[in-house]
């Protein structure tokens, strides 16, 4: 029998959840030509969520049966998922019309695809986890594919969904796994018999390396991120800020929960595969990313690399002394990441005349010149991409560089260095054709775009004057362990 | 305080040229011209409360970040080595502004508030005594100097610029893991701090030297990686290679000074001959390259490296007469070869060529061009009595008796160097102004404008100054250097 108090722990997964259903019902009376409205109700929504996500942080708490944990790092997740919703909203608004794929279920799947983040960063069950990484997943196979009729939409979804279908049984498949070799399900369960060594330990091995692969399709990590660069162009501009942002982020806050918490001591099996991803992602990423001529697909190999980068700090997650700061560093780079990521995406949406059209680089051309402020913007935007200070980028890769080296991973830095290093090229491209090539391209900046494009583009800089507070707000997003 | 103010005050500028329309051309270059002037006042002000003696003068020291409970913080001062470099940006700055005053008509606004953007980060360069505070405005001068390349920049300017971040960056990336290295090992980033213990990473001194040495030697720079800096120089617009040159490539020198010296004097010590072959293949290079070039600009860009190689090879001398000159060589190139840019520019603004094969015989037309012209260039070629020749020669009294290099085949194979500069200078002087007037296009040239007069008369005031009476720049740099030495010459001690 469940709880107030139970419920009181999943209290803004459960406001977004019916908030959804409430919208859902809502939108069928909504008339065609006002769906902003359904837009305005899922942003109050969200809003409502973050007021009970902040109301209720700071303490931490299981329920249900052990089956989902409230901690710090969910707190800081969720404000990281609830900030991306909204900001997929305003990009969405004006896009979607433009595109003439306006509908309201389009704002209730990404609602649903929201609770389905916030509930995976509170999952503290590998159920729990398969539950959350569904119902994050479907939602966001039908947004890619919403601008039905286009191919290359349709191509999307399919290609995510055939992808994603295969990553869940992989889960599932270690899942089912590490079941067997343990006898145990629930995170504590699993952590307990794992460390009286009572487990098999060649299934338990297997059911992680699974469990990896997974999550490594989630987060678009080599050599699983074939998809990203395909569904990140495929699917409406809007839909791919918010996967390569709060998808991204999900899974990664599943994945870091499952090592952290249970597989610790697998670290000296697990640390050289990590390793090896880290470094083929931050390759693969950057040097493919070189070679790209459309923006949509230049900022999907970006979001590859970048996701190289965050596991790269990673690589020492079982060293007992850097474990906690390793995710510090993770979570404050998807910050910085995700603040970069939105605002290079708004620019994205505000180029795109017609579905996918006009975004290569060319089309960037005299964008600088005639639109000064949003040129600086997507400057902004690149250099906190490529690290450079004084942006919010530059601290985040910081932070992961010093967590590295100081886990002892100085060849692993040496990696990310110089890839940061040819990313630099390709960041400085989209300036270069921005700011040094003649060009008379117009732009469509709706109000809510233009909010998305300053919001982010004052926060890279503004927070990066004064990044220590920040540090210690992920600092304080530590993890429930065993 | 004072040096905060002083860091920051050009960013007001800035923050005014953002408010002004994009009509209001020349209100923006008063206001740009003005910011830097004041800019150079308030660094008179410093000057007139500084002491020599007293080591780190107005100190500001505030906590900034702290990650896993090692401080990064903002922290600026200023010391002998530091001052000279402060007052030659602050000085440089308003000429190169005013040298942009016709030359540049597109984007103004831009182009001034990414003059103001570079001189605030050059200013933190220089004061700056944090490790990562340092690294900050090391990259903050980058984007600006990189956009005044490559949008207001010649023909191959997006080559150029791509290639100048790029080689920079690649040692700064290396540099930063150092940092980072010896922020994990020593748990402070505060560069006091670490000279004071550096037992904590001697092990891995050496290593540390090179990752700084790398991001230094790039912007210096130091023969071979050089190659950047023809493509850069010659692309950019006047007033960027007059800040490229004169300042910007300070930064590496200063750096090394800073960071390789302090820090890792046993490394240095070891490193110095290896550094000084290397700075004198830069001087001979440098001006073999420059003796072939058909274009003035190039030759000027070119005799960078081999004057930076004079430079490089009085600082790992490593003694007084050395470094100190090595200092004071830093200014002198900084105003030479920042005149010679600005008169460069000038003669390409009227005739917009810069081919040796166009000019001949301007003396006959435009005298007063032609006579500062060949002031600058026989201060640049070392000419006794001017600035080039009170630094070039105290280097190489100190190549000559230095412990550290052992031989004294350094100095003397240096001093051919002396030589080349002034075959390359002279041959560009005959064929720009002896002779017969040998383009009829160059018989209606004007002479300088007031405008031009005002860029270049303070740079000749200085280069007769520090020619004749050079004590009062070599006052202000003695005492740090002294300072700087003893803890070179205690580790030479321990590895002899």
């Amino acid at each position: 029998m469940s709880q107030m108090s139970d419920l009181l722990t999943i209290l803004p997964v459960l406001i977004v959840v019916t908030w959804a259903l409430l919208l859902l019902v809502v939108d069928l009376w909504i008339p065609k030509q006002k769906k902003g409205l359904t837009a305005l109700l899922a942003v109050i929504g969200l809003a409502v969520a973050l007021g009970a996500s902040l109301a209720t942080s700071g303490s931490t708490t299981l329920a249900f049966n052990q089956m989902v944990v409230s901690d710090g790092f969910s707190d800081f997740l969720h404000i990281l998922f609830l900030g991306s919703g909204m900001a997929a909203i305003a990009l969405s608004y004006d896009y979607l019309k433009r595109m003439q794929i306006e509908r309201g279920e389009y704002y209730v799947l990404l609602l649903f695809s929201i609770a389905g983040m916030m509930l995976m960063a509170q999952a503290y069950n590998l159920i729990m986890v398969f539950l959350a990484l569904e119902l994050l997943s479907i939602p966001i196979y039908v947004l890619s594919g919403f601008a039905s009729g286009r191919s290359i939409s349709e191509e999307s979804a399919l290609k995510y969904f055939l992808m994603g279908a295969f990553a869940s049984g992989f889960i599932l498949y270690g899942t089912a796994m590490i079941f067997g070799a343990s006898g145990h399900i629930d995170f504590p369960g699993i952590a307990a018999t794992l460390h009286a060594g009572q487990v098999n330990p060649v299934l338990f091995v297997i059911g992680a390396a699974l469990l990896l692969v997974g999550f490594g399709f989630k987060v678009a990590a080599a050599p699983f991120h074939m998809w990203t660069p395909d569904v990140y162009h495929g699917a409406p501009s809007s839909i791919s800020a918010f996967m390569s942002v709060a998808v991204k982020a999900a899974g990664f806050a599943s994945l870091l929960r499952v090592f952290m918490v249970l597989f610790p001591g697998l670290a000296d099996q697990m640390t050289p595969i990590l390793w090896g991803i880290a470094a083929l992602t931050m390759v693969m990423g950057n040097l493919v990313a070189l070679m790209q001529t459309n923006l949509k697909r230049l900022l999907a190999y970006s979001s590859i690399a970048h996701a190289g980068y965050i596991l790269m700090a990673f690589v020492s997650y079982g060293n007992k002394q850097f474990g906690s700061e390793s995710i510090s560093a993770a979570l404050f780079y998807l910050l910085a990441y995700g603040l970069a990521s939105f605002g290079a995406w708004a620019i994205v949406v505000a180029m795109e005349k017609d579905y996918g059209e006009g975004l290569f680089l060319e089309d960037l051309s005299g964008l600088g010149k005639r639109y000064p402020w949003l040129g600086t913007a997507m400057l902004i935007f690149m250099l906190s991409f490529a690290g450079i200070p004084l942006t919010m980028g530059f601290w985040g890769k910081f932070y992961l560089f010093r967590t590295t080296i100081q886990a002892g991973f100085l060849s692993l830095a040496l990696i990310g260095i110089l890839t940061s290093l040819i990313s630099v090229y390709y960041y400085l491209r989209v300036v270069v054709f921005m700011f040094m090539k003649p060009g008379e391209k117009e732009l469509q900046v709706n109000p809510w775009v233009g909010l998305v494009i300053a919001v982010t583009a004052i926060a890279v800089i503004a927070m990066a004057l004064y990044p220590g507070v920040f540090v210690a707000w992920a600092n304080q997003a530590v993890m429930l362990l065993q | 305080m004072e040096l905060v103010i002083l860091t920051f005050f050009p960013l007001v500028g800035v923050l005014i040229l953002v408010l002004l329309a994009p009509q209001q051309k020349n209100a923006m270059r008063y206001v740009a011209l003005i910011t830097s002037l004041l800019t150079f006042g308030l660094s008179l002000w410093v000057l007139s409360k500084f002491n020599p003696a007293g080591g780190i003068n107005m100190a500001i020291e505030l906590p900034w970040l702290r990650l896993a409970n090692v401080p990064v913080e903002f922290y600026l001062g200023i010391d002998g080595i530091s001052i000279l470099m402060v007052l030659l940006t602050t000085f440089l700055i308003p000429i190169a502004i005013l040298s942009s005053w016709n030359a540049i008509q597109e984007q103004v606004k831009g182009f001034l508030i990414f003059f103001l953007i570079l001189e605030t980060g050059m200013l933190g360069v220089f004061l700056a005594l944090d490790l990562v505070l340092f690294y900050v405005f090391w990259e903050l001068t980058l984007i600006p100097m990189y956009f005044l390349i490559g949008i207001w920049g010649g023909e191959r300017r997006i080559y150029a610029s791509i290639k100048f971040v790029l080689f920079t960056m690649s040692g700064s990336l290396l540099m930063l893991l150092a940092i980072l290295f010896l922020g994990i090992n020593a748990g402070s980033f505060s560069q006091p701090t670490l000279m004071a213990n550096r037992q904590l990473f001697a092990g891995a001194e050496m290593l540390l030297f090179i990752a700084f040495a790398a991001a230094f030697a790039i912007k210096v720079p130091i023969f071979p990686l050089h190659t950047w800096l023809p493509d850069a120089h010659v692309e950019a617009p006047t007033s960027g290679s007059i800040v490229l040159a004169a300042l910007m490539l300070k930064m590496g020198a200063y750096g090394f000074l800073r960071f390789n010296l302090a820090l890792f004097p046993e490394a240095s010590v070891r490193a110095a001959p290896v550094m000084a072959i290397l700075a004198i293949i830069g001087i001979l290079y440098g001006a073999s390259v420059a003796f072939m070039q058909k274009d003035v600009k190039k030759l000027v860009a070119y005799s960078s490296v081999a004057h930076l190689g004079f430079v490089m090879l009085g600082i790992f001398a490593l003694n007084q007469e050395g470094v100190a000159g090595g200092i004071l060589q830093m200014v002198n190139h900084g105003i030479s070869t920042g005149a010679l840019f600005l008169m460069v520019g000038m003669i390409y603004e009227r005739t917009h060529t810069r081919e040796f094969s166009k000019f001949g015989g301007l003396w006959k037309v435009i005298p007063v061009y032609s006579g500062l012209m060949i002031v600058v260039t026989l201060s640049s070629a070392g000419l006794p009595g001017l600035n080039g020749f009170v630094g070039e020669f105290s280097i190489l009294i100190g190549a000559f008796g230095s412990k550290v290099l052992g031989s004294p085949w350094f100095a003397g194979v240096a001093t051919t160097g002396v030589v080349l500069a002034a075959v390359y200078l002279l041959k560009m002087i005959e064929k720009m102004f002896l002779g017969p007037v040998t383009n009829e296009a160059n018989l209606s040239l004007k002479d300088l404008s007031a405008r031009e007069l005002a860029t270049i008369i303070p740079l000749v005031v200085v280069i007769f100054w520090i020619g004749i009476y050079p004590q009062p720049f070599f006052n202000l740099i003695n005492p740090a250097v002294e300072q700087l030495l003893q803890l070179v010459q205690s580790a030479a001690m321990v590895l002899h």
